[in-house]
């Protein structure tokens, strides 16, 4: 039995970041779609499916991914969200959202910070999208 | 300016308050500025009040007699030495002897007044103490300043190249794990993209070298007479393969020969930095056009281009360091964001200035005037 490769949604305003990102998860066996903005992003939310997404936090604005996240979440509660963020390595601040609540808050499924280590991303994918590993 | 805050110790009643009597309508002009400055007087009886009055409370000038019942000047002078602090000390001495002198300026005392005193000589006195005192928290505030905006820089600049790095980094651990199989096509793009980080960084440095040399004045100028002319030749060749990438076209105008008394590497930054900006923000097919003309003693080199423009806000914030115009037209333009600082240190060095003039949608020109030494 073959299944359709799962899609995953990456916005990063780095195109490098978004490049790599993209390589490494179609390596994995995903197909991508990628944004560079969140507002493009917002409009790849409307127009394409897909089944998980991955969103830097910070963009145009502090927060874009917030907004982002948001509008996924009302797009499908059900469609995870993964929130990466540069914050600690770039202010030194701990982002500190280990409860569900604060999670829920953020509209992320799982906060990762940058630089994101691909073999915990591909876990938390797995087990976000109930895949076996 | 608040008034400078004196103390003055003494055990001589009639010295304390003649010194109050005559500083408290006093008042001395501000070095290097048009303002001027007033005294506020508190006074202490004894060394050891004085002491307890300094823990206590700020003070600019301290006024302290040399003979005093108890501490006597000398032990609060080594108390003072002792402590951080941000005053200036005259000493009141009776007897004004080599000796004391000698032990009270090793001790840290500014300038002393010799009893008695009249109040022509106390004036005199405080007023070259509180110049040398503004003048030395002047220098003291611009040494800070200046230490902070290094600072800053310096921080800009790690970030300005760790971005590059960690992409270059990421690229090449694709490339050593297989996830991109180092013999197809894509292996080719990543090292591309990887070059043009490492290219980028490779300019950021340059013009960091450029910058640095400019600012610390350590560059040897080698002021020649140039041929202004010749160098834009050169700078319009030297961006050619870019500008035929994009279908844009180079024009000259001007004199047969412009001549300044000039380094010859100053101009050619100068003229790099006008023709490969005026080629990178330009639009497809859109047309560079450098003028060259000679006005009085000065000569003027205007580089307009048909590109995407900026609004006055943007141009506002166009000549600070590493001020890049982010924008979804500017998004994959490369640049360090030291150009325009460079080329307006450059001009300030020929006693010109760095003009521009943009209009969205419409081009930009950029007019730089230089002064015939």
């Amino acid at each position: 039995m073959t299944t359709l490769p799962r899609t995953i949604l990456v916005v990063d305003d780095n195109p490098d970041f978004l490049e790599q990102m993209k390589l490494q998860l179609e390596a994995g066996g995903f197909a991508t779609v990628t944004a560079e903005s969140a507002a493009q992003a917002r409009e790849l939310v409307v127009s394409t499916g897909f089944d998980l997404a991955i969103c830097d936090l910070m963009m145009e604005h502090a927060d874009s991914g917030f907004g982002l996240a948001h509008a996924i979440k009302r797009k499908d509660p059900r469609i995870p969200v993964i929130m990466v963020t540069a914050v600690a390595s770039e202010a030194g601040i701990a982002f500190d959202a280990a409860s569900k609540g604060e999670r829920a808050w953020a509209g992320a499924d799982v906060i990762l910070d940058k630089p994101v280590r691909f073999e915990q991303l591909i876990r938390e994918i797995n087990r976000l999208l109930k895949l076996n590993a | 300016m608040d008034n400078l805050k004196v103390l003055v110790v003494d055990d001589e009643a009639g010295i304390r308050f003649g010194v109050t009597r005559v500083l408290q309508s006093f008042r001395v002009r501000v070095p290097e500025s048009e303002a001027d400055v007033g005294f506020a007087i508190s006074q202490a009886e004894s060394g050891e009040d004085g002491v307890a009055y300094l823990k206590e409370n700020p003070v600019d000038i301290l006024l302290l007699d040399h003979k005093l019942p108890g501490m006597s000047g000398l032990e609060v002078l080594e108390w003072v030495a002792a402590e951080p602090r941000d005053w200036l000390t005259v000493m009141i001495t009776a007897y004004a002897t080599i000796e004391t002198a000698v032990s009270a300026t090793k001790r840290g005392a500014y300038d002393f007044l010799a009893k008695p005193f009249t109040p022509e000589e106390l004036k005199a006195t405080i007023a070259k103490t509180a110049r040398h005192l503004l003048l030395q928290r002047e220098a003291k505030r611009l040494a800070e300043e200046k230490r902070q905006v290094r600072f800053q820089f310096i921080s800009v600049l790690a970030h300005e190249l760790k971005a590059p790095l960690a992409a270059v980094e990421g690229y090449l651990q694709l490339l050593r794990d297989r996830v991109v199989d180092p013999a197809s096509p894509k292996a080719g793009e990543v090292l591309g993209r990887s070059l043009e980080r490492i290219e980028g960084m490779r300019k950021l440095i340059v013009d960091i070298l450029d910058l640095t040399r400019i600012e610390s004045g350590q560059k040897r100028r080698e002021l020649v007479e140039v041929d202004v002319r010749e160098i834009a030749v050169r700078a319009i060749e030297t961006s050619t393969p870019a500008a035929r990438n994009r279908q844009i076209t180079v024009n000259l105008v001007g004199p047969e020969r412009v001549l300044l008394h000039a380094d010859p590497g100053e101009i050619e930054i100068i003229f790099n930095n006008l023709v490969s900006n005026a080629v990178k923000y330009n639009r497809e097919g859109g047309q560079v056009e450098v003028r060259l003309s000679e006005v009085g003693d000065q000569v003027r080199i205007a580089v307009a281009d048909t590109g995407i423009g900026m609004s006055p806000e943007e141009v506002k914030l166009l000549f600070g360091e590493f001020v890049r115009i982010k924008n979804a037209k500017t998004r994959s333009i490369q640049g360090s964001g030291l150009g325009l600082s460079i080329l307006k240190k450059l001009a300030m060095l020929y006693g010109g200035e760095v003009g521009v003039d943009s209009t969205p949608e419409v081009g930009t020109t950029f007019t730089v005037t230089l002064q015939r030494q």
